[in-house]
């Protein structure tokens, strides 16, 4: 770990204006995922903004029938408010198949989403990473690649975004938002927050230097059966091969994203519309043109019966 | 004591307190944190510095080029030590590759550098400032294209050179069988993934080095040490009185211990250090990967008449094979056999024993070749395995298995499990979306003799304290030596104190091979007979006939209390327990039967073990309750072993891949249901003294293959590489509706 200073900031835009105003500085929320990349010197920040104080910890219903979660509300808070588990099944269900108890009640919701690949190379500081090291190389391209994209990678990087909860986001539409150090804020959709690797494999979100998350909100319940249906070797504590958030509506149509497959949630209207024709219609067309490797082209049959049993489960639980 | 024939009646028969459940006497240390493990030895030494460890960024080649400079600058350094200024060291005899690499790098992560400041947050910052250049050569770091040259190894010959071990014609039996099987099976390389890192404190009196690690085997530790930095093995003292966990990584001395010493020398003052969890699965041992080869031949009707099982495993140069092939020597009868090993030189970081070395790997094929034999023979797989029972050792039929109740864990396991509710045809047994599957597998593992020594003092108030340089790795050892001395002394289990792990104390046969408890107990058993010999000779008794039963010792109709012995001053008895020839005319093993039952998700063909079912028989069961913890742990390694681990190796820079506990996944909680273990009654008086033999390997062998049955019971999809995972059988499910 490299020395850094440390600050605690007592409101968003002066947390913006003190990370903004360092190059190399970092929030920190619940620092599951920073304090343990910072230790093997993956990650190097010099400075870190410590969020925790920002009063961004409260969930609450918007004027368009939605709801607001606060930047720091908890994996843990998230996942067992009432109005999440009534109207937005999905993201609870989501939660709680990700990380322990102990870590769902340090992580936070921005947190989760910014988490970084659990790519085994990009954790190994002698292996070429493009993410991890801009130009060095992809070592997992041609190596063990089991856990890895199998779409909307690139020449530069195959690893795949970790977490569950940005996959429920992602069915369910869900807005970030943002403020800045000038405290200009902004509304970005989730389809829209996560990147593709592309060339630039080390710039994993739209957010600009500095920028920080201060909510992410819901719109308004879309009804439907909500399911997420995680695969993995074994039971617990393990991060998904693939997952499937869904939401059925009555008449067979819903929406569907995967996690475990990409570089972010995967999700696509078009596909969605093949839902009445049955979960192969949907991921050949979701799936179309995926670049599996050896290792892991189990995943496109997988994906398939994954949905199967998640369309299975909307059938029949009431 | 020399144990030469089998034993009669003696005190420990009484099973007074041996033989009865009892918690550990060392738990309340340890669930109140005041157990000091490895790191933590704060009382002892309290001005150590920290240190941190450098592994090597290659898989092969050389170090051309190493700048301290930026390092030795940073805040806090108090030393670094590389291979250029730590002088002349020698290897262990347990090593097969030198400690602390440089120039010459023998695998990925092999230490390099050792870093000493004043916090360990210093001395992490520092490590990352030391730049190296190497040279990186190329390395053999694929074990089935090693394995295309590799030559034989091991074996049985008279005159020590590498063989294959026949009895009768395998060839022709085997040609001529009218049932058989000629398979492929592989295992994948393993880590021991125990909780505590590889620690160590080391701390330098003038020429004396005491250092405090957590390590399995004290004396051959601290052999090793003294010769790895060339002093005499007197100079040198091992404590280690708790251990989080071995099986087998810790059976040897490793660069934690090597660094430490060298870096409190360099430092001038205590050095601690812990192995950083990423470094492990490279920097220490692992189980090795097999590729194994097996053909049985059989009758109609069951007969085994030709049994062949070839393994193939990768080691550094002068490392061993994997002996996957042990078990086949011995556990089933057949009149024509042959096994042999072929052993490949490879680069990846050395291999070594891990929990049930040997018979672990290798039961996990052959008992899925088991099955798939029963299979074709139409049999019932528990019929076919009683069917080719045998009472002595196939390979020397002279030689008679002291105690084998192989039958009796199968029949009994088989009505408590349910064994006649099992569907023999596969893929049959739905409960909504999961396919359900039974499987049964064989344990088998040998026990084996170790000399090990003890001393026993009876002090005031009738005290009784054990000495001896044994270790408990969490297995209970404090609690069965406590047990074996209050039954010998007639006190209570808390009259006992018990120190364990310290090369001052007698040397004891170690953790290892499930031989600690069985042979250490023994150690223990014999210097507690001569302890009570000076009892009676204080007391003026005729030892012969003295009791010693409720804090009391007994003659006739004379009787003293125990402490008085002690008034006159303490009374201290050291002895060991030596073996004869006995395990050679008697082959001494433990058996068991594994019952699983798991179901497996028809969509996402996800497996999870539902049930499981251990019946064991390997003598006399010193306490229950820890050897209960035993088999279950053991267990859940072997799910672990079935399912998920597996040290993932990238042949182009010769590395194992997953090297920390998010990438090397072992069960969870959840993956783990109901267990249930069964001990039959047994006293194996062929063994020792106490009659009792190993039973913490046991647990693990074959639970594996009873796993991958129950999948194939579930599926109809046969999966021979291990771990069997989804994806293996996926596209072979049965089609969804």
């Amino acid at each position: 770990m490299k020395a850094f200073t440390y600050e605690r900031a007592h409101d968003p835009v002066a947390a913006a204006r003190a990370v903004a105003a360092r190059p190399g500085a970092r929030f920190i929320a619940g620092g599951t995922n920073l304090l343990d990349l910072m230790k093997i010197e993956v990650e190097t920040p010099v400075h870190l903004v410590d969020v925790q104080d920002l009063k961004l910890d409260r969930i609450e219903p918007t004027d368009a029938g939605g709801l607001r979660i606060g930047a720091l509300v908890t994996n843990t808070d998230l996942a067992t408010d009432s109005r999440v588990r009534r109207d937005y099944g999905v993201l609870s269900r989501a939660i709680v198949a990700g990380a322990s108890g102990q870590l769902r009640n340090k992580a936070t919701t921005a947190g989760n989403l910014l988490q970084r690949t659990r790519c085994a190379y990009f954790y190994d500081t002698n292996m070429p990473c493009n993410k991890r090291k801009p130009g060095s190389g992809c070592a997992a391209i041609g190596g063990i690649s089991r856990q890895l994209a199998v779409i909307g990678s690139s020449d530069k990087c195959i690893a795949t975004h970790p977490s569950d909860m940005a996959v429920a986001m992602r069915v369910l539409d869900a807005t970030v938002e943002t403020v800045n150090a000038i405290g200009e804020t902004r509304a970005i959709p989730i389809a829209d927050f996560h990147r593709l690797p592309g060339d630039t494999p080390h710039i994993e979100t739209a957010l600009a230097p500095g920028e920080l998350i201060t909510a992410v909100t819901l719109p308004k319940p879309i009804g439907g059966k909500h399911v997420y249906e995680k695969v993995r070797d074994r039971a617990s504590y393990a991060f998904a091969l693939i997952s499937v958030a869904a939401v059925i509506q009555p008449d067979g149509t819903g929406r569907v994203a995967l996690g475990g497959v990409a570089h972010k949630p995967w999700r696509d209207e078009a596909a969605e519309a093949e839902l009445p024709r049955g979960a192969k219609a949907v991921t050949a067309k979701l799936l179309a043109g995926a670049k599996p490797t050896h290792d892991n082209a189990f995943k496109l049959p997988l994906a398939e019966r994954t949905l199967a049993a998640a369309m299975a489960e909307a059938r029949t639980t009431a | 004591m020399k144990f030469e024939t089998p034993e009669g009646a003696n005190p420990i028969d009484r099973m007074n307190v041996v033989g009865r459940a009892h918690v550990r006497i060392d738990g309340p240390l340890k669930t109140t944190g005041t157990a000091p493990y490895a790191y933590e030895h704060h009382r002892e030494i309290a001005n150590a510095a920290y240190g941190y460890v450098v592994g090597a960024a290659i898989g092969k080649g050389r170090i051309s080029a190493i700048d301290l400079t930026k390092a030795k600058a940073a805040p806090g350094v108090v030393a670094i030590v590389t291979a250029d200024t730590a002088g002349k060291l020698g290897k262990g005899n347990f090593n097969t590759v030198k400690l602390l690499g440089g120039p010459d790098i023998d695998h990925y992560h092999q230490a390099i550098a050792i870093v000493v400041a004043e916090t360990f947050e210093q001395a992490r910052a520092a490590a990352a400032l030391i730049r190296v250049d190497y040279a990186r050569a190329e390395g053999r770091f694929d074990l089935d294209e090693a394995l295309k040259t590799a030559a034989l190894t091991g074996g049985d010959s008279d005159d020590g050179k590498p063989a294959v071990d026949r009895v009768g014609q395998f060839d022709q039996a085997f040609a001529a069988a009218p049932v058989k099987l000629d398979a492929h099976y592989s295992t994948p390389d393993q880590s021991h993934a125990m909780m505590e890192p590889f620690a160590s404190i080391a701390s330098w009196r003038g020429d004396e080095l005491t250092v405090w690690t957590s390590n399995q085997m004290i004396d051959w530790g601290r052999g090793d040490l003294a010769k790895t930095l060339g002093m005499p093995k007197n100079k040198v003292r091992l404590v280690s009185p708790y251990i989080g966990g071995g099986f087998g990584g810790k059976l040897f001395l490793r660069s934690d211990a090597v660094l430490a010493a060298l870096g409190a020398r360099a430092a001038g003052r205590p050095v601690k250090l812990a192995l950083q969890r990423p470094l492990i699965a490279n920097n220490t041992t692992h189980r090795p990967a097999t590729r194994q080869h097996i053909r049985i031949g059989a009758t109609k009707d069951g007969i085994i008449t030709a049994i062949a099982h070839d393994s193939g495993s990768g080691d550094q140069p002068g490392g061993g094979p994997e002996t996957a092939v042990n078990q086949t020597k011995k556990l089933y009868a057949g009149a024509n056999r042959m096994t042999s090993m072929h052993l490949a030189e490879i680069d990846l970081p050395e291999g070594n024993a891990m929990r049930a070395p040997g018979e672990a790997p290798g039961l996990m094929a052959l008992e899925i070749a088991m099955d798939e034999m029963a299979e074709k023979l139409g049999m019932d797989p528990i019929a076919f395995r009683i069917k080719n029972d045998t009472q002595v050792d196939p390979e020397k039929p002279g030689r008679k298995y002291s105690e084998r109740q192989l039958v009796r864990c199968l029949e009994d396991g088989a009505k408590r499990f349910g064994w006649s509710q099992r569907n023999a045809k596969p893929a049959q047994v739905r409960g909504g979306r999961w396919l359900i599957g039974m499987g049964v597998a064989t344990a088998f593992r040998d026990h084996m003799n170790m000399t090990s020594a003890a001393r026993v003092r009876l002090g005031k108030g009738g005290i009784v304290t054990v000495e001896t340089d044994m270790t408990d790795i969490g297995t209970g050892s404090y609690t069965i030596i406590a047990q074996t001395a209050a039954e010998m002394m007639g006190v209570p289990v808390n009259a006992v104190v018990v120190k364990l792990g310290d090369s001052d104390f007698p040397v004891s046969a170690g953790s290892g091979g499930q031989f600690g408890a069985a042979n250490a107990t023994a150690g223990v058993y014999a210097a507690c007979v001569k302890l009570r010999e000076a009892v009676a000779q204080r007391l003026g008794f005729n030892s012969a006939d003295t009791m010693f039963e409720g804090g009391k010792v007994r003659s006739g109709n004379r009787s003293a209390d125990l402490a008085q012995a002690a008034d006159a001053g303490e009374l201290v008895a050291e002895d060991k327990i030596e073996y004869g020839k006995l395990d050679k005319t008697y082959q001494l093993s433990t058996f068991g039967a594994h019952f699983v039952e798991v179901g497996v998700d028809a969509y996402t063909g996800v497996i999870r073990v539902r049930r499981m079912l251990a019946v064991c028989a390997a003598g006399r069961i010193l306490n229950p309750q820890t050897a209960r913890s035993q088999v279950i742990g053991a267990m859940t390694m072997g799910v672990g072993g079935a399912l998920m681990e597996e040290l993932t190796v990238d042949t182009r820079f010769g590395f194992f891949v997953n090297h920390d506990l998010v990438g090397y996944e072992v069960p969870v909680h959840a993956d783990i249901p109901h267990q249930e273990v069964v001990f039959l009654d047994e006293a194996d008086d062929k063994a020792n003294p106490m009659k009792a033999k190993g039973i913490g390997e046991l647990g693990l062998c074959g639970v594996g293959a009873a796993v991958a049955n129950a999948v194939y019971n579930a599926t109809g999809v046969r999966i021979r590489d291990y771990p069997i995972t989804l994806d293996k059988h996926l596209e072979h499910l049965p089609a969804l509706v």
